[in-house]
């Protein structure tokens, strides 16, 4: 191939010139010379000839974007970008909340690879496109699954379900709905909540603000604090609400704090967005974990709802999500799913079917659902289970400080109260990885690698201030 | 204990509940949104009962039974993956491998490009998520642009472009008067456009034209774009779809190469491996050096994040699996020459027709069009036509989806423009 040819800023057209090579050259004048017949009289080429007509100076090899800077590394995914590198035999990865067998694998679950296998057999299925809103089964089952059957939400078709990619998809469709067709554009976060949150709003055309939630001094709930921003929030403002399993600090309300936080909201006229990454993850019952969102439909109020089936069905990579909307009437559900489609068509047209396909499968299938329901306790449980080791380990070392929040928080991550310079300490000398603001997913941990991450927090919190 | 009356609904008395139901819904002011203008056309003929029904509408591959085709190297790679890979999260910007198999069919499979790490590429959701990142990323690091789209083009750039918060400009495209390409139009607005303007450019196949410029036209297309500038955007969502042949339907984009443009390329898997549901594409951005690639990919990696956090898993090991293994690859070539073949085909059989009935009306111009789309020229009232007194199911601006076109068919449709148009 050619080498590509760098117009210099100073290269003239005319037939006479005697810089540059030739080669390069000729085939410009040529080229212009061509283009001139297509635009310019006969009567005007002479003229031209003689003029020394230059590029602009950006038509060179220049890049539009050669301004850009390298963007920094995603904090979070950032983290087992570092972990591979570390060339250390003896590693972990607290990093990203992807459950881990006890041997340190990734998991499929049985029920996926037995779908799996179904959608490969039937050679009735083909890949055209899915419509705009995803696969309807899957968006009637996952509305199912979160409000339960019997909601009368769905009975009375306030819900609106459309496919998403994911709980980052969902999430930022709603943003985009919200920041299109809703009066407020202010919605608040926890603090803390996941790092990708605001980010999602924000480009979503939102305006990001927060509200206490987690108390460093107790690692538990801010209640007081929670109640006191919400209270105060302008009416109308969205709540982005982590239904079960925060993330990253493990901390969820009770149910009667729940419920007075409902009261808050409704009574404010605020609008609830609950995030619901980890239904069945967290307690190991899907039913339990979906009381807090349940207690607000039930209330006869509007709200959104974006599920991942991430982890819960261990689909990960597949991307698979959905947003529900419920609306006050069958009537406002139906311009909600129109308006929902003209958002999702510029972003990505439709939704991939393969991961939708497989939780379809699973959620209409009895025995398939009853498998599923086993599979995700055992996750929940091998989880709590890790919680209770690391909680009795550092006991037993004598390690300084009250752990029991380990084996009060839930679901994937423990916030271990550990700072910034503790977590590097830990990187360093034990190769354990983590993000900077001291969470842990117990996802990662084992039987056997539970001492080794004793031995590093107890080493961080006795040597390190 | 209240909370679990609540939750069994004891509290029928809803007024009860504080502040819910005294509020009538926040979303009552929406608009219904208007009908996707290409979707509802399928749903029309589904709902349809004739037996003569034809759906040339939609631009989704179909077999001369009119039946939707899952590739055999695509069923092939499906089985070597199923219960044999994880599903977990890719990177922010997607499979590498599947980059890697992307850039080497776009740019060429030893390009020196690519050797000099100089393409910053992410996989994307097929060709409108590529779209997307691009004009999320021009927006951002290009605030005060605009991008210049050809008249008419796919509906849904409009859309895309529109809501990342860019303004969009129109340049000339089709002349409908020959039914081919406006290229001195074409090339005034290319010169007209303020110096360092971004053009949007089908690579191959146009949508909904099926018009392409000739390889000396892509060449003066070229010369001006690099005089004046300019930003080369690529959609390439035909590439093997139209002439048969990958290699010669990127011809334009290596004649961009050769000329030494930093070109943008959305590329996509949807009809030429018939992945349309799997939504697997990639956008590549060529840069000036190794060092530059990386900025870009990483800066894209940061619009992806926020949008879906990274993309699908399935399709993208199906394409690896496909380009990756040289048997399954020329499994592809053939399958895709082969859907490309019955599209010509089809074009060929429906002018011939067209020409036998005694139209007097020139048809030159379905053989001359490429691609899944013939512009018919026909007008609006024309297509209602078709369809009430037809059964024939179409966009109004008179599409037709070649691939809906089939042996069974070709005659009665050509029989039936050939009675609407009869009165030009």
């Amino acid at each position: 191939m050619r080498p590509p040819i760098i117009l210099e800023s100073t290269t003239t057209f005319s037939s006479s010139s005697s810089s540059s090579s030739s080669s390069s050259y000729s085939s410009c004048d040529r080229r212009l010379n061509t283009l001139a017949r297509h635009l310019i009289d006969v009567n005007d080429q002479n003229q031209m000839a003689s003029q020394n007509i230059s590029p602009s100076p950006t038509a060179s090899s220049n890049s539009v974007f050669a301004h850009l800077t390298r963007a920094p590394e995603d904090p979070i995914l950032g983290v087992t970008v570092a972990y591979n590198k570390d060339p250390s035999p003896i590693k972990l990865n607290l990093g990203v909340g992807a459950y881990r067998t006890e041997e340190g694998k990734p998991l499929v679950l049985d029920v996926v690879r037995r779908v799996e296998q179904q959608l490969l057999n039937d050679v009735s299925r083909n890949k055209e496109y899915i419509p705009i809103v995803g696969l309807a089964d899957f968006n009637k089952l996952s509305a199912k699954l979160i409000f339960g059957a019997d909601s009368p939400a769905i009975q009375e078709n306030r819900v609106t379900t459309v496919q998403g990619l994911s709980g980052t998809g969902s999430l930022r469709v709603g943003g985009e709905f919200l920041a299109k067709h809703y009066h407020q554009r202010i919605i608040y976060l926890p603090q803390p909540t996941w790092g990708n949150h605001p980010k999602i709003f924000t480009l979503a055309g939102l305006t990001v603000k927060t509200y206490r939630y987690y108390a460093p001094a107790t690692r538990g709930l801010d209640f007081e604090g929670l109640l006191e921003d919400l209270g105060s929030a302008p009416s109308g403002s969205v709540v982005l609400l982590h239904a079960c399993a925060h993330n990253p600090t493990g901390v969820d309300p009770t149910l009667e704090q729940w419920e007075q936080i409902r009261q808050l909201i409704r009574s404010k006229s605020l609008l609830p967005f609950f995030d619901s990454a980890y239904q069945g993850f967290a307690s190991g019952s899907l039913d339990a974990d979906a009381q807090p969102i349940r207690l607000f439909v039930a209330d006869g109020g509007e709200l959104l709802a974006a599920q991942s089936y991430a982890k819960n069905m261990g689909l990960y990579g597949e991307r698979v999500g959905a947003l529900s909307i419920v609306s006050k009437s069958a009537d406002v559900a139906s311009l909600v799913e129109s308006q929902l489609k003209l958002v999702i068509r510029p972003m990505y047209s439709s939704p991939p079917i393969h991961g939708a396909s497989i939780v379809a499968a699973i959620l209409k299938d009895r025995d398939l659902f009853n498998d599923w329901t086993i599979e995700l306790k055992a996750m929940a449980d091998r989880i709590i289970s890790m919680r209770q080791q690391l909680f009795d380990a550092l006991r037993a070392r004598g390690t300084p400080g009250d752990w029991s929040h380990i084996i009060k928080q839930i679901g994937m991550f423990t916030f271990t109260g550990l700072n910034s310079e503790q977590v590097s300490f830990m990187t360093k000398e034990y190769h354990i990885y983590l993000t900077s603001d001291g969470r842990i997913s117990m996802a990662g941990l084992s039987t056997k690698t539970v001492s080794h991450l004793a031995d590093a927090i107890h080493a961080a919190v006795t040597r390190v201030a | 204990m209240a909370i679990h009356n609540l939750l069994n609904g004891q509290f029928l008395n809803r007024s009860s509940v504080i502040g819910a139901r005294f509020m009538s819904s926040w979303f009552r002011n929406i608009q219904p949104a208007p009908k996707d203008p290409i979707l509802g056309v399928t749903e029309a003929f589904l709902a349809d009962q004739s037996p003569n029904k034809v759906n040339v509408g939609v631009g989704a591959y179909r077999d001369d039974n009119g039946k939707p085709v899952v590739l055999e190297c695509v069923r092939e790679a499906e089985r070597r993956i199923a219960g044999n890979q994880f599903m977990e999260y890719l990177p922010m910007g997607g499979s590498i491998h599947l980059v890697e198999e992307s850039l080497k069919l776009a740019y060429g499979e030893n390009s020196e490009l690519i050797k000099d790490k100089r393409i910053a590429a992410v996989q994307a959701l097929s060709g409108t998520g590529a779209c997307r990142l691009f004009a999320a990323f021009q927006q951002r690091f290009h605030p005060n642009t605009q991008i210049y789209i050809p008249v008419p083009t796919w509906a849904n750039h409009h859309n895309i472009w529109r809501d990342s918060g860019v303004p969009i400009k129109t340049f000339r495209y089709y002349h409908p008067e020959s039914k081919g390409l406006d290229f001195s139009g074409l090339m005034d607005d290319i010169m007209n456009a303020p110096d360092g303007s971004f053009f949007l450019l089908h690579a191959c196949a146009h949508n909904p034209t099926g018009v392409d410029p000739s390889e000396e036209q892509w060449r003066e297309i070229s010369s001006q774009i690099k005089a004046k500038g300019h930003f080369p955007l690529f959609d390439m969502a035909y590439q093997g779809f139209a002439s048969g042949s990958p290699e010669r339907d990127a011809k334009a984009i290596r004649i961009f190469l050769d000329d030494g443009h930093l070109i943008g390329l959305a590329q996509s898997y949807a009809k030429n491996m018939g992945l349309y549901g799997q939504r697997v594409g990639c956008l590549s951005v060529l840069c000036e050096d190794a060092k530059q690639a990386v900025a870009v990919k990483s800066q894209l990696q940061l619009i992806a994040r926020p949008m879906y956090s990274n993309p699908p898993l399935h399709g993208a090991l199906v394409v690896s699996t496909v380009l990756g293994d040289p048997e399954l690859k020329k499994l592809w070539l053939q399958e895709v020459k082969v859907m490309a073949d019955r599209i010509i085909g089809m074009r060929t059989t429906l002018r011939e027709n067209l020409e036998n009935l005694g139209s007097s009306l020139p048809w030159q111009h379905i053989t001359n069009q490429i691609g899944m789309f013939c512009y018919s020229g026909m007008t609006p009232e024309q297509v209602d036509r078709l369809t009430s007194e037809f059964h024939i199911y179409m966009t109004r601006n008179g599409r037709i989806s070649m691939a809906g076109l089939n042996t069974g068919n070709v005659g009665y449709v050509a029989n039936a423009i050939y009675e609407v148009t009869k009165s030009t």
